[in-house]
């Protein structure tokens, strides 16, 4: 692995470089985020990143990408999600016209030997063509670690997949290399960056938790929600986003089912922004917090309160 | 350094958070990336490799700011120096290293003297409370206190007025020297031993009989018993599809590869769909086994929080269901109010089948499993055995989990003995560890078929 074919070592030389590297497509990372990037990096180990949902996850592996300039490969898992759909797929039609290309010409090859035994002799001289990458479709597992330059793996929402395909990607996050029964084991040119999400659906299994770093993105303090707001939501009025985050910040205090995250907050930044708010009021609050709030009981719990919190969130 | 990672990792493991032999040489290589010169990236990195949950995450801070505190030595020569004395003449006291340590040297020196003498003692061995004037006393020797105290006995003994001056001043260096031992111990105890003790009273709580646990290990027993549930669901929630390896179903095997001319490049084989569990709990809360009924009922809550489709019910004189108490309130709200609503009456078994006849009896069905919690006494009322016939017959099977032991069966107002033959299990119960292992044989069971 040379310096000149690996983007990612290249730009990964410090923590702080990441920081600010990930700063310039957008990303506002705390310290350990970036330390955990760093040390993936170094010790040439997938990250498994755990959080709720909304809070930066599939976003960490997004702006990595950008930020190193490599292809980012995104595999969606999802429940009877199997081999053949994230690793490797034959070519089925191609070899089905190749036998009957076969058909067609083997007269002609065989013309001249006497015998079965003779013939059969001839056709083990050509080489096994049918179960040759030719025919291979790589799909994303395959497809990230034949990248020329590396690249940026994410595999989403891993807790969503079966226990029997996490069992089977522990090759993968381990020896970054594939095994292909017909070919043989294929491994890394460049090794991917790979970042795994869970949602903490199911508890995910010892054996893979000890192949991958393990990051825990936690909601957000004020100051860096602001950050975040303002790298995110360009031009939004300064007064407004301290209202704002701090209103979300009251809101992630009550007894919620499912609490807002960064996500929303940018979001519900943006709608303001849209309405042409420079500040909040309890009417404007009302009408959008369905940008905030996703279920019909946190709906009822918090709208008595609604006045109060954002008679709170304007002093700021 | 590296001994003071692998110590730091000993006091990880002690705080519970699993180091294997591969987290070992991670910890290592992050180390050699990163150095120990940064505080903040080294906790940063270490944390990302080792600790693998949320919870971890926590546990591995806290444990890191205790390990890397070297509480700085009082400075004691500030105090000194308001009364100034003249310096001790150091030919007296070359016979003692560790006097001239004090007298001489840095406060940072006396540090790095103490934790060397700790390596060499063992200090980070440290199990119990009761150990640290043991550890103390071993530490003190290795740095050559015994050296020390001749050397002041001896000057004491000298009767010149530069000996004892020295030995009064080397005396209250000696009790600098302890206090500082023992803040050491101290904090080494809290790294590697602090829940060594509670790890101890768990291993004890699990052998204990469920009747004679304590009201005040409640709190601990909730713990071990959500831990034991949790392990028993993730084992057995998950496997639901079972293939029949080698068996080909040709029928979809056709229809998928109709696109290849019904040449069959991709097969399809059979496959068995395992139901999800469906367990009808009863649990008897009676005056009769009122000291375990509190456990059971607890068993019965962390079930209920990692087995979807549980029904439960609880009786004493009469049956009712808790399912929605269970589901829906805190652990420590609900117990007592279904012990409030239910619990502590005496016992009719008979009226409590009746009632379940009455009512749930049409829920039972050939894919339920019954597990019965009670001790089988029935008050010398009438035991319906034509009902407990009638649930053995229209239910998968029936477990029935009792806190006395088998000897005790059939005596006095027990119809155990009867009520067996119309169980597929009758088995004794009376600790957490026997709970667990009559749990996971019912899932083993119930998955197979």
């Amino acid at each position: 692995m040379t310096a000149s074919t690996d983007p990612a070592a290249q730009k990964i030389t410090s923590v702080e470089a990441i920081t600010e590297g990930l700063d310039s497509v957008g990303y506002i990372a705390s310290h350990r985020i970036a330390t955990s990037v760093f040390i993936a990096q170094n010790l040439i180990k997938p990250i498994l990143v755990e959080g709720s949902a909304g809070v930066g996850k599939t976003e960490l592996a997004l702006s990595t990408a950008n930020w190193l300039g490599l292809p980012l490969i995104r595999m969606q898992c999802y429940e009877g999600l199997d081999e053949s759909k994230a690793l490797y797929e034959w070519k089925y039609g191609k070899q089905l016209l190749y036998t009957q290309i076969l058909k067609d010409k083997m007269g002609d090859t065989l013309a001249g030997t006497d015998g079965l035994d003779a013939a059969m002799e001839k056709l083990h001289g050509f080489s096994d063509l049918f179960f040759s990458e030719q025919f291979l479709e790589p799909r994303p597992l395959l497809k990230a670690l034949r990248q020329k330059h590396g690249a940026v793996l994410l595999i989403d929402e891993i807790d969503k997949s079966d226990e029997e395909f996490e069992a089977f990607l522990l090759e993968v996050l381990s020896a970054y290399q594939v095994s292909i029964p017909e070919i043989g084991t294929i491994s890394a040119t460049v090794t991917p960056l790979v970042f795994l999400t869970s949602n903490n659906m199911r508890e995910m299994g010892d054996a893979l938790k000890r192949r991958c770093l393990h990051l825990f993105i936690p909601l957000p303090d004020e100051k860096l929600e602001r950050r975040i707001v303002t790298s995110r939501v360009p031009g939004i009025d300064e007064r407004l986003t301290r209202q704002l985050v701090s209103f979300v910040q009251m809101l992630r205090e009550q007894d919620l089912k499912k609490l807002p995250s960064i996500s929303e907050t940018i979001d519900w930044a943006r709608v303001l922004m849209l309405l042409n708010a420079d500040t909040l009021d309890v009417d404007m609050v009302r009408n959008t917090l369905n940008v905030l709030l996703k279920h019909e009981q946190d709906f009822a719990a918090i709208d008595k309160s609604i006045p109060e919190l954002t008679n709170k969130a304007k002093r700021y | 350094m590296q001994q003071t990672l692998t110590n730091f990792l000993r006091a990880l493991r002690s705080m519970e958070i699993p180091i294997s032999p591969a987290e070992t040489i991670d910890a290592h290589r992050t180390v050699d990336a990163v150095g120990f010169a940064n505080r903040t990236l080294l906790r940063d990195s270490l944390c990302v490799a080792l600790a693998k949950s949320e919870e971890e995450v926590g546990k591995f801070d806290e444990c890191f700011d205790k390990f890397f505190t070297r509480e700085e030595f009082r400075d004691r020569r500030d105090e000194e120096s308001r009364q100034p004395e003249d310096p001790v003449d150091p030919e007296l006291i070359a016979d003692s290293p560790l006097a001239q340590l004090l007298m001489e040297g840095s406060e940072s020196d006396l540090a790095q003297a103490m934790e060397r003498a700790a390596g060499a003692s063992g200090a980070a061995n440290i199990r119990y409370a009761t150990q640290r004037n043991l550890f103390n006393r071993r530490m003190l020797d290795q740095m050559g206190l015994r050296q020390m105290e001749r050397l002041i006995a001896a000057l004491n003994r000298s009767e010149t007025s530069a000996g004892t001056a020295a030995a009064q001043r080397l005396e209250s260096a000696r009790e600098y020297l302890f206090e500082q031992a023992q803040q050491y111990t101290a904090r080494q105890f809290e790294l590697y031993a602090q829940f060594a003790g509670e790890q101890l009273r768990e291993e004890f709580l699990v052998k204990t009989s469920l009747s004679a646990v304590e009201l005040r290990d409640f709190q601990r027993m909730h713990r071990i018993v959500r831990r034991m549930a949790r392990k028993l669901a993730t084992r057995y929630n998950r496997r639901r599809k079972h293939t029949k390896r080698g068996v080909l179903d040709v029928r979809r095997t056709l229809r998928r590869n109709m696109a290849y001319d019904g040449i069959p490049f991709e097969t399809v084989w059979k496959d068995t769909k395992i139901e999800k569990p469906k367990i009808v709990v009863i649990c008897d809360v009676s005056q009769s086994v009122a000291a375990a009924a509190r456990f059971l009922l607890l068993f019965l809550y962390s079930l209920n929080e990692v087995i979807a489709s549980l029904r439960s019910f609880a009786f004493s004189g009469r049956l009712m269901e808790i399912s929605d108490i269970l589901e829906h309130k805190t652990v420590e709200v609900a117990i007592p109010e279904v012990l409030e609503k239910i619990g502590f009456r005496p016992t009719d078994y008979g009226q409590a089948f009746a009632d379940f006849d009455d009512e749930f009896m049409d829920s039972l069905d050939r894919n339920t499993k019954v597990m019965i919690l009670g001790d089988g006494r029935t008050n010398n009322t009438d035991p319906r055995i034509d009902l407990m016939r009638r649930m053995h017959d229209r239910s998968k099977s029936v477990i029935w989990l009792n806190p006395e032991p088998e000897p005790f069966w059939g005596t006095g107002d027990s119809e155990m003995q009867r009520y067996r033959t119309f169980c597929h299990v009758a088995t004794t119960c009376s600790t957490v560890q026997d709970l667990e292992r009559i749990i996971d044989d019912v899932l083993k069971t119930y998955f197979r078929s």
